[in-house]
């Protein structure tokens, strides 16, 4: 009953996952489950009758528990060829479909309640709301809305852009066209007219329009192959089946008719379960008789198939959501500050109110004729004969709307304007690290991308690196290395034709047929394979590589060239040691030429065979093997297997050739040392009773209705053994190009870089030594053990030996090795003791043990236990973590990290979807963190500071006066000049710096990794330096209200000539304060800084030009007075003076690094003259791979 | 350096990118902007900047603190508060009835000597203390469009509460402000003979032909059963009626001088000036002082000693700071860019 295990196993996964372990396994296809390679052998000496093998074929209904009913309120019944009755009872959507989020009508409700969901704009709304009331009204209801409207107004303006742009698309998609039967005959029709129950047919090269279910193929046998790029990316071919009950039903012959029970729409891509009814049979339907939406068909004439999912139910338009939203670390932290914000601005507000209180009750008796209050309505009696109030509704009413209106007139203390320049300073960040040549990667001609705009500082702060091996720290392009072919190894010569690619070609009526890639050779090798010796070692030779040609699952196809006389076959399959291993084989003479059902055609040095497969046992994890059966062309019926190591040694034939059995095995562990993957090829002649029985076997088990997958299993098992061996393949999973030297700059940089990979544990730590992870003078734990108990002892041996190790390495390292921030200890821990580990207690054990490391390295992980990785140290630190994938087995790694990097490789784009950034290759995070993550972070988080302080002088300048108008809340500066403050006046330099100011240049960043510290100290934004802002704060707001106050105290000046002086002192001095930490002054930084104090001078102007206005011309009386100036110059000086000078200090007495490599680079630029090249420090240079 | 050399990365993968691979490549175009690299000034506080803007700012802030305090001590200062000294020695406890009450006589007469000679133009200032022209509820009171032009007669509604008549006749100028329109006039008298007070050009230019309109006149002022203070002339557009004008222009602090008039001869020293003081304006019942002034003026406007000490002194602080940092860099210099100084170099054996 395995199946039925894997089935409940399975069902604990993401079903997006399922397709992941694939490449995970050293051997070559270990796409488990959801592939079937049902295939349909003619036997040409059992009988014509077309019969079906196949040992995976039950492996989708053991997933799709087949034997569970689908509940009727559960599925969905579709008619076949009849959509009136299938749509009649419930209206299944159409094909159309609407990316877009808005029409016309919905656009301006849905777009504001989608804005509103930010706290900050509620707030903001709520104070303009409480403006209009006239009791409350400090400012004009039009000035009042305005910051909110405007900002409401620019995202607005960017949705509908997104928007017009989707819409856009969504037309063009809906309006292709595809052949819908209709009564008789296909027409054309648009994609958004297709319902679901019509019969479509797709022609070759076309893409699918919606999900179908097969129903017959060009292919007799019912094979279409579907290329599913636009969906997962995976380039390779994938097959699909039609059922054989429906092959031959043909529109144009006979009605078809049948009614499908399928699932609901569900997102799951790689999952299907339905049964169909047709001609009174229940046949069970899975994963690989549909095709989803977005697909290609290629090399199958045509296919016909029933819609069953259509538009927005598709597959693909439900795995179309983006990567969820994550928010920043320093938005995070930054919200604690603007609580303190919105104490400290209550604060305010309840000692305006306590004041006005006191004041209105010591003055309660003058208050009826006090001239500048008033409270008596003299020309107004109420129905008594007394005079009646005037504004005036109590004495506790009045606190709580002074209170009210203290709140509307210090609103900005909470800065709206923050938010909205922290979106365009992350779109211009993006927009450069997009834009960055460094991380554009040639191969794949593809940019850095950024998918989640809300997160780029985090970049800057990261601790821990979670990286995926394969795809991601290699290339996962399979290379055939060096083969071990009877206990003779073939590597030796290797080295010297390093740069020898070899191509061979063959000719078949007159076309040259010649495989896509070039692979290294071995010249003996390749001598003796091509003389064909007919000795024992010759006959090996021969049998290695036509087993390397036939056990596989390769589809080849035939590419045209420029040449029309040249084809290249290009090897599709799933595996890409498979592919290797076809193309190795190919160049040895041994090219596999055609694959159609049932047999192959392989072309063996120059001639051409054909050979029966009659049989083919998948790869499937619990064997680590596969196998076909090949009737040869003399009638002999030949096992060919192939596997992991392990698994092989233990069927292979022991009572013979045990010397080449040892040769072999040594052979194969100097392969995995060197970082090879291994695979051993096995052979064993079939006799006819031996073939006869196992066909009987295995045709009951492929027909069985129960445990299906596992009967066939034990097929496979029961003929696999006894094996000859024939030899072994090593092939070489390519690291990506300066892996070792990113993962140096990282480490060096104080990131834990943890490896999680699906591979075996010697291939992971020879990975590990090759791209410097690991080194030789580590120590290393390892801890692979099956069950609790050990698991529990092996941490506990390692956390007191790491212990030890600690306490003697403690002395040793201050002195020795320069910055090694730990012990040089290396965990390495596999899968299966993960599962105990992540389970239970023993969690808190293995962090504390993993902290130590300064290496982790999980193998044989699964998709959601890597998630699982993650999730245990974000539980536990408070340090972000990265994780940094390729495959669609670490989509849950990405997401649970706090960043998840997506790599645009090989593998698809499962990962890129699920990412908030995308990039080509694994070294490009070096940049991307070092540089850009370390600029982001230190703009961010200057910026928010910044935005604090600016706004918060502003209001305590308006504060203080207050507090001498009687706390009657009058505003000196003009309502106007307030509104445009922070929009206007102060706005485009903080976002300028805040997209462009450098503390460092790229060049310092990637020399020194150690700089990258600053960030994970926390130092562009933290509790201190935000208590230091608040103290300069209120300095320079007092310095800047009480300057002004005792320069006219007692003189003839208006309200509004020194609220004029009191916005020019703002915004000069806090534009200065931003010019004093502009560390970077290139000519937009020039423009952005002046081009604001030109702008709030003109500003100032135009508002005093408009008569209407109570300070009309107030400026230009005041810009005449020496006075005035005076006062500017002093209060600009005296306010910044404090800050000038600590900030020197700081920066001369008590530098940090980010100062000190500042000078070095300014020191160096002008040493570079004299020519000498200074290095800040040397990289520690680890030992040599082993 | 690992990712210095990754640029030319270029093709060294066989077969994956076709030969249309180089024409629409992807790549980002090179710009000095999108690298970004633009060309820049990167300062840095070096000692040697740091003291010469210290030392700077003294030399330059110390000489105009001086020069502003020279400007200032220049300014002549009469200053004659009148409040408690015109009250009749009667009414010295009953400040407010005294004010308040119709019958009594206003008029009340002092002398003071001019310490100093006095050029012309000499500025004739009423000062008043503790009064909030600046409260919200004062300033909003007023109706500029009302103010401005004829056709907004009715136009009333920020008055409150002197908008309008019992009877709902729009009052002209409306509001808070122009009700408690300043009330005390001053002669001046200098060996028996009057001494000119030009009340000509008192307000300014742009507000009399922006702000007040030349066809608006008052109507129903100060006509209810609550006078504020001075009655306007209904024959003067308010354009001409400057005293209102100066009057409107709400001063900023609770202590505030308005433009009196101007007087156009000098004045010399110890000549005894007589002062007849026509004290009608209610101050008392919030405290308010009232102080007639008499000043000339410089470029530094009126007397004011705060600005030059206060330059002097930010001065003399920058020259401190200069010589201390002069002395802190000679005791205890530091080389710039020592790489030494870095912390991973410092404390290498240190955890984060």
């Amino acid at each position: 009953m395995d199946s039925n295990k894997e089935a409940g196993n399975s069902s604990h996964f993401d079903p997006a996952l399922k397709s992941s372990s694939r490449r995970s396994i050293t051997s070559s296809h270990s796409r488990g489950s959801d592939t079937v390679s049902v295939r349909e052998v003619p036997l040409s000496h059992s009988g014509s009758k077309p019969v079906r093998y196949g040992s995976k074929g039950a492996d989708s209904e053991g997933f799709s528990m087949s034997r569970k009913e689908i509940n009727d309120e559960d599925a969905r019944l579709v008619y076949i060829n009849d959509p009136q009755r299938t749509n009649e009872r419930f209206e299944f959507s159409g094909n159309s479909i609407r990316t877009g989020k808005y029409s016309v009508i919905t656009f301006l409700p849905r777009n504001l309640f989608e804005q509103f969901h930010r706290v900050a704009y509620i707030y903001f709304l709520v104070i303009a709301v409480l403006n209009q009331l006239p009791q409350l009204a400090v400012f004009g209801r039009g000035v009042s809305i305005l910051p909110l409207a405007f900002v409401l107004l620019v995202t607005a303006v960017k949705d509908l852009f997104e928007d017009w742009r989707r819409h856009r698309s969504d037309k063009v998609e809906n309006s292709r066209l595809a052949s819908v039967l209709v009564g008789e005959q296909f027409e054309q029709m648009k994609w958004k007219d297709i319902r679901v129950g019509e019969i479509v047919k797709i022609h070759a090269n076309e893409t699918i329009p919606c999900d179908i279910v097969l129903l017959s193929t060009s292919d007799p046998t019912g094979v279409a192959y579907v290329q599913t790029i636009n969906l997962d990316g995976e380039s390779n071919l994938k097959t699909r089946y039609a059922k054989q009950e429906t092959l031959s039903k043909l529109p144009e012959t006979e009605r078809i008719s049948g009614l499908i029970k399928c699932e609901k729409p569900n997102r799951n891509i790689y999952g299907f379960q339905a049964n169909m009814e047709v001609d009174q049979k229940r046949l069970s339907l899975g994963s690989s008789n549909i095709v989803l939406r977005g697909c290609e068909l290629k090399n199958t004439k045509w296919a016909l198939g029933v819609a069953v999912y259509c538009g927005g139910e598709t597959k693909a338009m439900l795995n179309n959501s983006g990567a969820p939203s994550k928010r920043s670390r320093l938005e995070t932290r930054m919200n604690s500050e603007i609580i303190m914000l919105s104490v400290f601005l209550v604060a305010l507000c309840t000692v305006i109110s306590v004041c006005a209180a006191v004041w209105l009750k010591r003055h309660n008796d003058e208050l009826d004729m006090l001239p500048y209050y008033r409270r008596l309505n003299f020309n107004d009696r109420d129905k008594e004969g007394e005079f009646t109030n005037y504004e005036y509704y109590g004495w506790g009413l009045e606190i709580a709307f002074t209170f009210l209106m203290s709140v509307i007139v210090f609103q900005v203390m909470i800065p709206i304007s923050l938010y909205i320049s922290m979106e365009l300073v992350r779109v211009g960040q993006a927009y450069f690290m997009i834009g960055d040549n460094r991380m554009y990667d040639e191969a794949s001609n593809s940019r850095f991308q950024c998918r989640a705009l809300n997160i780029n500082e985090d970049l800057g702060q990261i601790k821990y690196v979670f990286s995926d091996k394969t795809g991601t720290l290699t290339e996962n392009k399979m290379e055939f290395q060096c083969a071990s072919i009877g206990g003779v190894d073939y590597s030796k010569t290797n080295e010297i034709q390093e740069n020898e690619l070899v191509e061979y070609s063959v000719e078949v009526d007159g076309e040259v047929l010649r495989p896509k890639m070039k692979v290294k050779v071995n010249p003996e090798l390749l001598q003796l394979s091509r003389s064909r010796l007919e000795n024992d070692k010759g006959k090996r030779i021969h049998d290695f590589f036509l087993a390397l040609a036939a056990c596989n699952t390769i589809v080849p196809l035939h590419v045209d060239t420029s040449d029309p006389k040249v084809k290249l076959i290009d090897y599709q399959g799933e595996s890409p040691d498979e592919q290797a291993l076809a193309y190795a084989a190919a160049t040895y003479g041994y090219t596999l030429i055609e694959r159609t059902s049932g047999h192959i055609m392989i072309d063996i040095q120059g001639e051409r065979h054909k050979f029966n497969v009659l049989g083919l046992h998948e790869f499937d994890s619990d064997r680590k093997r596969m196998s076909v059966i090949l009737g040869y062309p003399d009638n002999s019926v030949k096992l060919l297997v192939k596997g992991a190591d392990t698994s092989m040694l233990s069927v292979i034939n022991k009572s013979s050739n045990m010397d080449r059995i040892h040769a072999t095995e040594s052979h194969l562990h100097s392969y995995s040392s060197l970082g090879l993957r291994t695979l051993v090829i096995g052979m064993r002649e079939l006799n006819t009773s031996e073939f006869e029985q196992w066909h009987q076997s295995f045709e009951a088990a492929s027909s069985a209705l129960l445990g299906r997958a596992a009967k066939l299993r034990k097929v496979a098992s029961n003929i696999e053994n006894n094996l000859c061996i024939l030899g072994a393949s090593a092939i070489e999973d390519k690291l990506q190009k300066g892996v070792p030297e990113s993962i140096e700059s990282l480490r060096t940089a104080g990131i834990q870089v943890w490896v999680l990979t699906g591979d075996k544990q010697e291939t992971a730590i020879s990975i590990g030594y090759s791209s410097k992870l690991l080194t030789g003078d580590m120590t290393q734990i390892i801890i692979n053990s099956k069950n609790k108990e050990s698991c529990r002892r092996k941490l506990q041996d390692a956390l007191v030996m790491s212990q030890k190790l600690m306490a003697a390495s403690g002395v040793a390292n201050v002195t020795e090795t320069s910055f090694a921030p730990k012990i040089p200890t290396a965990l390495i821990i596999d899968g299966t003791s993960l599962v105990h580990v992540l389970d239970n207690e023993l969690e808190e054990q293995l962090f504390e043990l993993a902290s130590k490391c300064s290496v982790v390295l999980c193998c044989r992980v699964a998709p959601l236990q890597k998630a699982g990785i993650v999730a245990l140290v974000k539980k536990r630190t408070s340090d972000l973590t990265l994780a940094i994938g390729d495959g669609a087995n670490d989509v849950s790694m990405i997401q649970m990290a706090d960043v998840g990097v997506g790599i645009s490789g090989q593998e698809g784009r499962q990962a890129v979807m699920a990412s908030d950034f995308a990039m080509g290759q694994f070294r490009f995070l070096v940049p991307l963190l070092l540089v850009h993550g370390h600029w982001n972070y230190q703009r961010l988080g200057y910026m928010i500071l910044y935005n604090f302080y600016r706004n918060a002088v502003f209001v305590l300048v308006l504060f203080w006066y207050v507090l001498f108008t009687a706390f009657s809340l009058t505003t000196a500066i003009n309502e106007w000049s307030s509104m445009l403050f922070s929009i206007v006046y102060t706005a485009l330099p903080t976002i300028v710096v805040g997209i462009l100011d450098k503390d460092l240049s790229k060049r310092t960043l990637l020399n020194c990794p150690q700089l990258y510290r600053a960030g994970q100290r926390q130092e562009a934004y933290n509790k201190k330096l935000f208590w230091i802002t608040v103290v300069d704060t209120l300095w320079q707001s007092i310095v800047i209200f009480y300057g002004a106050f005792f320069a006219y105290w007692g003189s003839t000046i208006d309200v509004a000539s020194i609220g004029d002086l009191w916005t020019l002192a703002v915004v000069i001095v806090v534009n200065i304060h931003l010019a004093m930490d502009v560390i970077r002054w290139n000519w937009i930084a020039h423009v952005s800084i002046w081009g604001s104090i030109a702008a709030t001078f003109i500003s100032i102007m135009i508002i005093d030009a408009i008569p209407t206005l109570p300070g009309y011309w107030a400026i230009f009386h005041a810009l005449g007075t020496g006075s005035f100036w005076l006062c500017l110059l002093g209060i600009i000086i005296t306010a910044l003076l404090p800050r000038f000078m600590v900030k020197y200090i700081y920066q001369y007495y008590f530098p940090d690094d980010i100062q000190i490599s500042r000078e070095a680079e300014k020191v160096e630029a002008s040493r570079v003259v004299v020519g000498g090249d200074i290095e800040m420090h040397p990289i520690p240079v680890g030992p040599p791979r082993s | 350096m690992p990712p210095e050399t990754s640029t030319s990365s270029a093709g060294g993968k066989e077969g994956s990118s076709g030969p249309s691979s180089k024409k629409n490549s992807k790549k980002p175009k090179y710009s000095k902007f999108s690298q970004q690299e633009l060309p820049a000034w990167k300062p840095i506080l070096t000692p040697g900047w740091v003291i010469s803007i210290f030392a700077f700012t003294g030399i330059i802030f110390i000489p105009i603190g001086l020069a502003s305090l020279y400007a200032s001590e220049k300014v002549v200062e009469l200053p004659f508060q009148y409040d408690q000294k015109c009250i009749p020695s009667e009414y010295s406890n009953n400040a407010e009835a005294y004010i308040k009450s119709t019958t009594t006589n206003k008029t009340c007469t002092a002398t003071f000597k001019v310490e100093k000679t006095m050029k012309s133009p000499i500025y004739v200032y009423y000062q008043l203390t503790n009064y909030f022209q600046n409260h919200r509820r004062y300033v909003k009171s007023k109706s500029e469009d009302q103010l401005r032009q004829k056709s907004a007669e009715e136009d009333t509604d920020d008055c409150k509460p002197e908008a309008r008549t019992p009877d709902g006749q729009p009052i002209v100028p409306c509001g808070l402000i122009a009700w408690s329109l300043f009330n005390d006039t001053y002669k001046i008298k200098v060996k028996g003979k009057h001494l000119k007070i030009s009340k000509k050009n008192i307000a300014w230019q742009s507000d009399q032909t922006k702000k007040f309109g030349s066809d608006v006149y008052p109507k129903n002022f100060q006509a209810g059963g609550l006078i504020g203070g001075a009655k306007l002339n209904e024959s003067i557009p308010l354009s001409g009626q400057e005293d209102l004008i100066v009057w409107m222009r709400t001063a900023a602090l609770s202590t505030f001088r308005k433009l009196y008039g101007k007087i156009e001869t000098d004045l010399e020293a110890n000549e005894e000036l007589s002062l007849v003081i026509e004290n009608n304006y209610n101050t008392y019942s919030f405290g308010g002082k009232k102080t007639l002034v008499l000043s000339t003026a410089t470029w530094i406007g009126g007397k004011n000693d705060f600005l030059g000490l206060a330059y002097i002194f930010i001065g003399g602080l920058s020259l401190f700071f200069a010589v201390c940092f002069l002395l802190m860099y000679l005791f205890k210099p530091r080389p710039l860019g020592d790489p030494s100084y870095l912390s991973w170099n410092r404390n290498p054996g240190m955890i984060k």
